[in-house]
């Protein structure tokens, strides 16, 4: 059973209405007929989705439903899972990642990842922050400096670690942590930021700091989020999407999800009555 | 008695079993360094490290068995390492996991299990004879690397495993190649481990004896080897040597022999500990 094949005049629907006519950007990401196996089990079994430059989109849904293998695939972090095997296209600025000899570290660079747990590098917060560069050739260390403390400034941490840039990644907080960890992917300029539930190991203080960042983020990043706070999907996303069972129940304005869900499965899940 | 208690009650037996245990395993390791320190130690002096061995025992000393447990240990060093450790790096990082790398993995185990003298006749066989090195440092090298190559491997393993997979995840993320990933993240942060695997493999082929008594090492050799083609004794070699002899002077040599090999050997693992401690503080 899968929706694109047996509804797709339905399936349309939702994606107009996704797609707001009046800007008339190009898509900033395609996903066409996704599926995904790992060895045998069908993990993601048929979906479409478009996401919009410059928005923040929220992925929900219980656990199990597909929604960060969904995410991994658009900078193919699930090619070193083992037993991974996918069907369908996915484009990103308009060209298809998963054609053959697409240079995958390139496609990273565009596509920034922010993981669960706050995970810097066991090295100073500086080398953390220029990890990305350096590991693309750069040597000019003024260009190094400038851009370690513009992406410094950019996650709000500047002002407190400006003195300490030689002390460890590890020895800062879990939220100071995390917002490394961003400065880190905004250090490489990538356009579109993927959020694995950057928030789910954080404090409340902590993790209003970090939506407030993405918040502003959004004036020249894309951001996908995954997220199990439904408070903060609303609070944060443009749009959001509910998947169940390795499919996309609904996808649409946040606001309306919230608000006027079409089904069913899609209320019962933010009303908390399943899930 | 009820559950509680007698789950107390477990609790402490297992732990003065446990007690129990330690101190026979110490008991045992003092009573034979104390017995081979009473010995040999007042045996142990300048001379006896730097006289070349003799019929007579008060004139004998160990130097050419050192030098050549030297020379055996840097070339294995120098060829096991890079050998091992890309090896590890290979099963751990690029293998794909399939029926042919589970087999590797459990043949790889297995070597680490099979006598050493197995390897000393395969060493005899592609080294000496085919290869034909002859009765040479070099031979010995190649079949003491052979010897500790699985355990190399193995050590290299377990410690790329202990890198959590968010650091790699966070390197990828951001870009970077397998092989960038592995030289700025994951070398690094297993580091420690992999040394501390090298030099304690290193120790257990400074303590061989069987497989390089196959491969030819002679008891007795009027010099130390100069370059890799020479002939050459080691410790063990030596000291097996003079405890056959009937003369006691011989088995005070053996005593004070035994003595400086375990003095390499401790050495040896304080060296591993040390950097395993130095690499756990600045990684951790």
């Amino acid at each position: 059973m899968e929706i694109s094949m047996e509804n797709p005049i339905k399936e349309n629907m939702v994606l107009d209405s996704v797609i707001d006519p009046t800007l008339k950007k190009i898509p900033k990401i395609e996903a066409k007929k996704i599926k995904v196996w790992y060895d045998g089990f069908n993990a993601i079994k048929g979906i479409d989705m478009t996401i919009k430059p410059n928005t923040v989109t929220a992925f929900i849904g219980p656990s199990g439903c597909g929604k960060s293998t969904f995410l991994r695939l658009f900078n193919r972090m699930n090619d070193y899972v083992d037993g991974f095997s996918m069907e369908g296209k996915i484009k990103i600025n308009g060209s298809n990642i998963y054609k053959k000899n697409v240079n995958v570290e390139e496609l990273r660079k565009e596509v920034g990842m922010v993981f669960q747990k706050p995970n810097p590098f066991p090295k100073s917060i500086f080398d953390n922050v220029a990890y990305g560069l350096r590991i693309q050739g750069i040597t000019d260390k003024k260009f190094i400096q400038e851009r370690v403390v513009s992406s410094l400034q950019q996650v709000g941490l500047w002002e407190e670690v400006k003195d300490d840039l030689k002390k460890s990644g590890l020895a800062l907080s879990g939220g100071q942590q995390q917002r490394l960890c961003i400065a880190r992917t905004l250090a490489v300029e990538p356009s579109i930021i993927l959020m694995d539930e950057p928030t789910s190991a954080l404090d409340p203080i902590s993790t209003a700091k970090i939506e407030e960042l993405i918040f502003q983020l959004k004036e020249k990043y894309t951001i996908i989020i995954v997220t199990h706070n439904m408070q903060q999907a609303g609070r944060i996303s443009d749009y959001t999407a509910f998947f169940y069972l390795g499919e996309l129940i609904e996808y649409n304005k946040t606001k309306n999800i919230f608000t006027n869900p079409e089904k069913q499965q899609t209320e019962n899940y933010i009303t908390g009555r399943f899930g | 008695m009820n559950n509680i208690q007698k789950n107390r009650w477990k609790d402490q037996a297992f732990k003065y079993w446990g007690i129990f245990c330690t101190i026979i395993g110490l008991v045992l390791l003092v009573v034979f360094i104390g017995d081979i320190l009473i010995d040999g130690i007042s045996r142990i002096d300048w001379g006896f490290i730097t006289d070349l061995p003799s019929r007579k025992a008060e004139n004998s000393g160990i130097y050419t068995a050192l030098m050549g447990s030297i020379w055996i240990l840097v070339l294995t060093t120098i060829i096991a390492f890079p050998i091992g450790v890309a090896a590890g790096i290979y099963l751990e990082e690029y293998a794909k996991t399939n029926k042919l790398a589970g087999l590797l993995e459990i043949n790889i185990s297995n070597l680490a299990g099979v006598p050493s003298i197995i390897y000393g006749l395969l060493g005899l066989e592609v080294f000496v004879r085919i290869m034909n090195l002859g009765a040479s440092v070099l031979a010995g090298s190649l079949t003491l690397s052979l010897l500790i190559l699985p355990i190399v491997i193995v050590a290299t393993r377990e410690a790329i495993k202990a890198v959590p997979n968010s650091i790699k995840d966070a390197s990828y993320a951001l870009g970077a190649s397998k092989w960038q990933t592995i030289w700025h993240q994951i070398l690094p942060a297993s580091g420690g481990g992999i040394l501390t695997g090298v030099i304690l493999a290193l120790s257990r082929a400074v303590g061989e004896t069987a497989p390089l008594i196959v491969v030819g090492a002679l008891a007795y050799v009027p010099f130390a080897p100069s370059s890799p083609m020479d002939e050459f004794s080691v410790m063990p070699i030596q000291i097996f040597n003079w405890i056959s002899r009937p003369q006691s002077g011989f088995i005070e040599n053996a005593a004070a022999a035994i003595i400086i090999l375990l003095g390499i050997t401790f050495i040896m693992n304080g060296i591993a500990v040390y950097f395993r401690n130095k690499w756990q503080k600045k990684w951790k």
